[in-house]
């Protein structure tokens, strides 16, 4: 079985400043780190490689530097890592990064791929789906749970806002994973000294069957006209007191609003 | 100050280091309070390749040095000496089979070992044998296939927890020291039980407990070495394990003059910060290069040790005494620097001097230890003559 883990190298997002005229992030000086939703994917998969005979591959679209992502997965328990980096695919939005993964996959193959739910830079939650989407396959979002996986079928549970549907599909499938899935490991040394010494593939435009013209900048129908951080004209009220009496007030406010 | 360590020593110390920040110090407070073993700690050290260190790679270890495990029981020391003791005192277990295994022992235990599946305990101390080990009481008697062995075992470390002991029983009581035989005793053999849990000062992380065997029959297979070997298996073990327990005097040390220092200067007092104070940087200055003293005589013995050196006991006595007593030293300080705040539950370094006493205690008390550099100094200077 084959299982392909998307993963994303984002700014560490405790550490990141906001230009204050751009309202963009703040790039330089920042650590790196492998999207935590993501970790949450690749540690589900090496679980399962535990269970039975999996190969996992670890893939990410960036710049050479995203390199060191695919390394420290390496660490934490993937077989081989691949890096989709080109100068044709500068410039995507989830639309056009959705269409290169998903044709990176087709050239790699894969039974199951997994991806975090989003990523902490962008937010969007919409690479997962939508690459599922260009893979013409099955996608089961915000998975907290996998029940059970045989050769031609997965069950899982999707979390919902109350408690959690279990889905079943067929495969090839993709998911996206909640944290609630698993803790994450700590890299092993075995680990740390294979992701020194592994060969990292790279795949460009001509590697992955891709139309150019549904690459980068050129294949994002996304045009970002301003970033800004909305203003909050809410209506705020600061409640004080020992616990009973907040408790009390809140009470009240919440009568007031006809909440309660 | 840099040791220069090589590339594996680094990614080591600096595995152990996170797994210390991140999976330890959070919850080292509610283990040490509730005396909990640290189950889910010893499951990510044994996922991270920690237990695989220094077992050959022949038998699924990384085949690494002492130095290279002393350097991740000094990272784990830096947060919690309970439970770098249980990962310490399954390598102390871990040496007799190491040491004096048959190939066959080798092969059934080792894997098992390395991958952190089954952990290990040594079995030497009883009510009657601390520091004069020569009064174990625990007999095993060879009947056919089999040795039976009778006696109480006390104050073993991750007793309960391990599934393989390494154990010493007289074979032979009228030979004294030379009627002492090692063995491989599996937990859950008939016979063998457990008995009270100790309730501690410190380490409480740690499981202390009474081993107990009523006619537990074991494999002949099972005697480590040849009968009435069991004193030396012991002592070169043991010579072997004491870096390690400076390696938790050096870690816990460090821990406890970070948490001081860093106090030290966020506390204000007469308008001041109170390490700006001469009396507090004085007593910081004395733990800081004791630390350092400390951590290069530890790290040169192991090395020492690692460079196939035939005879360590006197250096590994050095080690273990001196670095241990500068981590009572150190931590005592460290709750002084830190004033009342230090004496409170809410600072992590009042558990730290608790956890520090023991390391003059176990593993041969520091007096033990200057007899057994006393010793090498008669022997030595009988030569000179």
């Amino acid at each position: 079985m084959k299982i392909v883990v998307c993963i994303k190298q984002v700014p560490d997002t405790a550490e990141i400043k906001i230009n204050p005229e751009t309202n963009t992030l703040m790039r330089e000086g920042v650590p790196s780190i492998i999207n935590p939703f993501d970790l949450h994917a690749l540690e589900a998969a090496v679980r399962l490689k535990e269970q039975r005979t999996v190969r996992v591959t670890v893939l990410t679209m960036g710049p050479p530097q995203a390199e060191g992502a695919l390394r420290e997965a390496i660490s934490l328990g993937a077989d081989d890592a691949v890096l989709l980096s080109d100068r044709a695919f500068a410039g995507s939005d989830t639309w056009a990064t959705s269409y290169t993964l998903a044709k990176a996959i087709s050239t790699i193959g894969a039974d199951i791929v997994l991806c975090g739910k989003q990523a902490i830079d962008g937010d969007t939650a919409q690479v997962g789906p939508e690459t599922a989407e260009f893979l013409d396959i099955p996608h089961i979002s915000y998975v907290r749970k996998i029940e059970s996986v045989e050769d031609t079928m997965i069950k899982v549970q999707r979390l919902m806002d109350e408690g959690y549907d279990v889905v079943q599909s067929s495969l090839p499938v993709l998911l996206t994973v909640v944290k609630e899935l698993n803790i994450p490991r700590m890299p092993s040394i075995r680990g740390i000294l294979q992701s020194k010494k592994c060969e990292i593939r790279t795949l460009g435009k001509d590697d992955i069957n891709a139309d150019e013209n549904d690459l980068g900048l050129k294949g994002s129908p996304t045009q970002v006209k301003n970033i800004f951080a909305p203003e909050s004209t809410a209506e705020k009220k600061m409640i004080e007191g020992t616990a009973e009496e907040k408790v009390e007030s809140l009470l009240g406010e919440l009568k007031k609003i006809k909440c309660l | 100050m840099d040791y220069f360590l090589n590339e594996n020593q680094q990614i080591i110390r600096d595995l152990a280091r996170r797994i210390a920040d991140e999976r330890v110090m959070p919850v080292r407070a509610e283990l040490d309070e509730k005396g909990e073993f640290p189950w889910d700690i010893m499951r990510t050290i044994a996922q991270s390749d920690m237990m695989a260190i220094n077992i050959p790679t022949e038998y699924g270890g990384l085949g690494m040095g002492g130095f290279e495990f002393i350097l991740a029981v000094e990272e784990l020391s830096r947060a919690c000496l309970g439970v770098s003791t249980t990962f310490a005192a399954n390598a102390l277990g871990t040496y007799p089979i190491l040491l004096y295994g048959s190939e066959k022992q080798k092969k059934k235990y080792l894997p098992d070992i390395a991958s952190g599946k089954r952990l290990v305990a040594f079995a030497l101390t009883e009510a009657t044998a601390g520091s004069d080990a020569a009064g174990v009481q625990t007999t095993a008697k060879l009947e056919g296939n089999e040795y039976v062995l009778n006696g109480t075992k006390q104050w073993i470390t991750n007793g309960g927890e391990a599934e393989i002991y390494t154990v010493i029983a007289m074979t032979d009581k009228n030979r004294g020291a030379r009627g002492a035989s090692a063995f491989v005793v599996e937990k859950d053999t008939p016979g063998f039980s457990f008995g009270k849990k100790e309730d501690k000062l410190g380490i409480r992380a740690s499981s202390t407990r009474e081993l107990v065997f009523e006619n537990c029959r074991i494999p002949k297979e099972n005697l480590i070495a040849r009968q009435g070997m069991g004193f030396i298996v012991a002592m070169k073990t043991l010579d072997k394990s004491r870096t390690g327990v400076g390696a938790q005097g050096v870690g816990v040390a460090q821990g406890a003059f970070d948490a001081s220092a860093l106090y030290a200067k966020e506390r204000h007092q007469f308008g001041t910060p109170v390490i700006s104070f001469q009396a507090v940087q004085h007593m910081l200055a004395n733990m800081a290069t004791e630390i350092e003293a400390a951590r290069s005589l530890v790290y040169s013995v192991s090395r020492y040790v690692d460079g196939g050196a035939k005879d360590v006991s006197k250096e590994s006595a050095m080690a273990k005494l001196f670095a241990t007593d500068v981590a009572m030293k150190v931590t005592v300080d460290a709750v002084q620097v830190m004033g009342g705040s230090g004496y409170m539950k809410e600072y992590p370094v009042e558990k730290m001097m608790r956890d520090a006493k023991i390391l003059q205690i176990y593993e041969g008390t520091n007096q033990i230890q200057r007899n057994v550099i006393g010793q090498s100094l008669i022997k030595e200077t009988a030569k000179k003559k």
